[in-house]
């Protein structure tokens, strides 16, 4: 079953150096379980091909259903070298969104 | 001991909205008026400012708030605490006299927290052995050491609360990390012991919550945005904290905004790296433990945090001049928008190319398709695009190949591609990139000095 991520989780994001912080929150427990099972550092590495250049890091926060990552090496340099658009990684959070989880 | 206190978090950023600190303390009753206003960069901008005139380099919007909020603040003996002070912590609390005196108020005090800026210092630091190393690459300061703009630790709660022990109503900052604004005066109130690591985490996750103003209160809420009630209004976020540890998270009735489980748990992950060292000058606070409850009425209780104990180190934040910047938009109308955008980025390109222009980064970004989600971005139907707007960008260390660049951006628009428009308001300038500089200093180095500032 494909779950859309943007269907059990919201999040917020932002700069950490060059690398983006992307916490991903689920809005019940059993939003939480999946996400824990699915979100993958893998599957996070490749849905940010091309974005993310660096290694990504997972963390778990389960008093607030959470899941927060770093994604290094990803904001061209970082705040105020990078030339990016995004250079403070604002919008990482809904690009994350984009994700559909492959749910058994 | 007070049974309660309530701190009021008034801006999240230099730049933040006028209206919230003048708010927190008018819309409600609270004890303390906390505002951040130093990102990494700020530091630097402020020394600019310094060196152009040495009474300047601190937040200049605090005086102008001063002026609107000292009496009222006086007569409800709210305190304030900023480290707004920047890199002219002196000059910020003096510039606050000033406002009071035309106030005609007195019997009040404003301390200054000083010894966060080393960068006259940086040589001798360096000769005791200190190697300010780059920690996040390992690289050496000595190769920047000439560019450095600005060079400070970020200090803890403990100056702030020896400034409250002193009497103060005012507190004036420079490099203080955002959390101890917060946990200063539930250090000062509920004499907490300062190797009391599980309250010193609850005041620092406290911090956290209020550090970035109104995004802990529906601002920047991306589960039901929609749902925030009377976002124009919106109220800041207020911690309500008891002695034994226990805060709750609110916001003044009258304000809108909205303080939920939600809206408070997007905030506790912003900007975080490992949650179980979340470190800083007072503690390593562990994210994990944080619980919240939400108790409706737009208040979330924070309890059951638990950490460990400080580092021997500062962190020192140094920036430094690496180079110009320049950065220029076009916009291109349908039809075949993104088309057009494309090759006017490859003419500008060539033509660069042609002037052998020395650049370390160029990069273009299609505003409207791919700026924010860059390779997941949607491919779209270029008939069904109204308009794109191309920015390009170089940054590099020749001047004279960014200035050219701004140059040529105009030209495009009679010899390129057509149906643009958009170039308004001159050639782009160069603009000095200020890089950041991350290092660790061992904290006994660090003397920190309160002065009492009266009228």
């Amino acid at each position: 079953m494909k779950v859309k991520l943007i269907d059990i989780a919201h999040g917020r994001s932002g700069d950490k150096g060059d690398a983006g912080n992307v916490g991903v929150l689920a809005y019940d427990d059993k939003g939480y379980e999946i996400i824990k099972k699915y979100l993958t550092e893998e599957k996070v590495k490749e849905h940010f091909k091309g974005i993310c250049l660096g290694k990504v890091e997972r963390f778990e926060l389960p008093n607030i259903r959470a899941l927060n990552f770093l994604l290094h090496n990803t904001l061209g340099g970082g705040g105020t070298v990078s030339l990016k658009h995004d250079a403070q990684g604002k919008t990482l959070a809904t690009a994350m969104l984009r994700m559909e989880l492959d749910v058994e | 001991m007070k049974e309660k206190i309530r701190i009021a978090s008034g801006q999240g950023f230099w730049g933040d909205l006028i209206d919230a600190p003048y708010n927190q303390v008018m819309e409600g009753d609270i004890d303390y008026l906390v505002m951040d206003y130093l990102a990494e960069v700020t530091m630097s901008i402020l020394q600019k400012q310094k060196n152009k005139n040495s009474e300047f380099g601190y937040a200049r919007d605090i005086p102008a708030l001063m002026k609107r909020i000292l009496p009222t603040c006086k007569e409800k003996g709210i305190k304030v605490i900023t480290n707004g002070g920047g890199v002219n912590p002196i000059g910020c609390a003096k510039a606050i006299i000033d406002v009071a005196k035309d106030l005609n108020i007195t019997g009040l005090k404003v301390a200054v927290v000083v010894g966060d800026d080393i960068k006259e210092r940086l040589d001798d630091l360096i000769s005791i052995g200190e190697e300010l190393n780059n920690m996040e690459t390992g690289e050496s300061i000595i190769p920047v050491k000439e560019n450095l703009l600005s060079a400070n630790v970020y200090l803890g709660a403990f100056p702030i609360v020896e400034a409250l022990q002193k009497g103060a109503d005012i507190v004036i900052t420079g490099r203080t990390t955002d959390t101890g604004l917060t946990l200063a005066p539930m250090v000062y109130e509920f004499g907490w012991a300062s190797d009391n690591y599980d309250l010193m985490s609850t005041g620092t996750v406290a911090g956290h919550i209020l550090e970035c103003g109104g995004q802990a209160s529906g601002g920047n809420f991306l589960g039901d945005w929609q749902s925030v009630p009377d976002m124009a209004n919106i109220g800041f976020p207020i911690a309500e904290a008891y002695p034994n540890g226990d805060v709750i998270i609110t916001k003044h009735e009258s304000l809108g905004g909205l303080v939920s489980f939600e809206t408070v748990a997007e905030q506790l992950v912003y900007e975080i790296g490992d949650p179980k060292k979340y470190i800083t000058p007072d503690c390593i606070a562990d994210f994990t433990s944080i619980k919240l409850e939400d108790l409706g009425n737009n208040r979330v209780k924070v309890y059951g945090v638990t950490g460990e104990k400080e580092t021997d180190t500062y962190k020192v934040s140094c920036s430094y001049a690496d180079g110009y910047s320049a950065s220029a938009t076009l916009t291109y109308s349908w039809p075949q928008a993104i088309t057009k955008a494309k090759a006017a980025d490859q003419i500008l390109r060539k033509r660069m190319e042609k002037l052998n222009l020395q650049f370390d980064e160029f990069n273009t970004e299609y505003l409207g398709y791919n700026s924010c989600h860059g390779p997941l971005s949607k491919e779209l139907d270029e008939d069904d695009i109204n308009e794109i707007v191309l920015k390009v960008s170089v940054r590099g260390s020749d001047l004279k190949s960014v200035n050219r660049f701004g140059k040529e951006i105009a030209p495009l628009i009679l010899t390129g591609p057509p149906g643009v428009t958009g170039f308004a308001g001159g050639r782009p300038k160069p603009s000095e990139v200020v890089a950041y500089w991350p290092a660790l200093l061992k904290k006994d180095v660090i003397k920190t000095e309160v002065k009492i500032l009266e009228i």
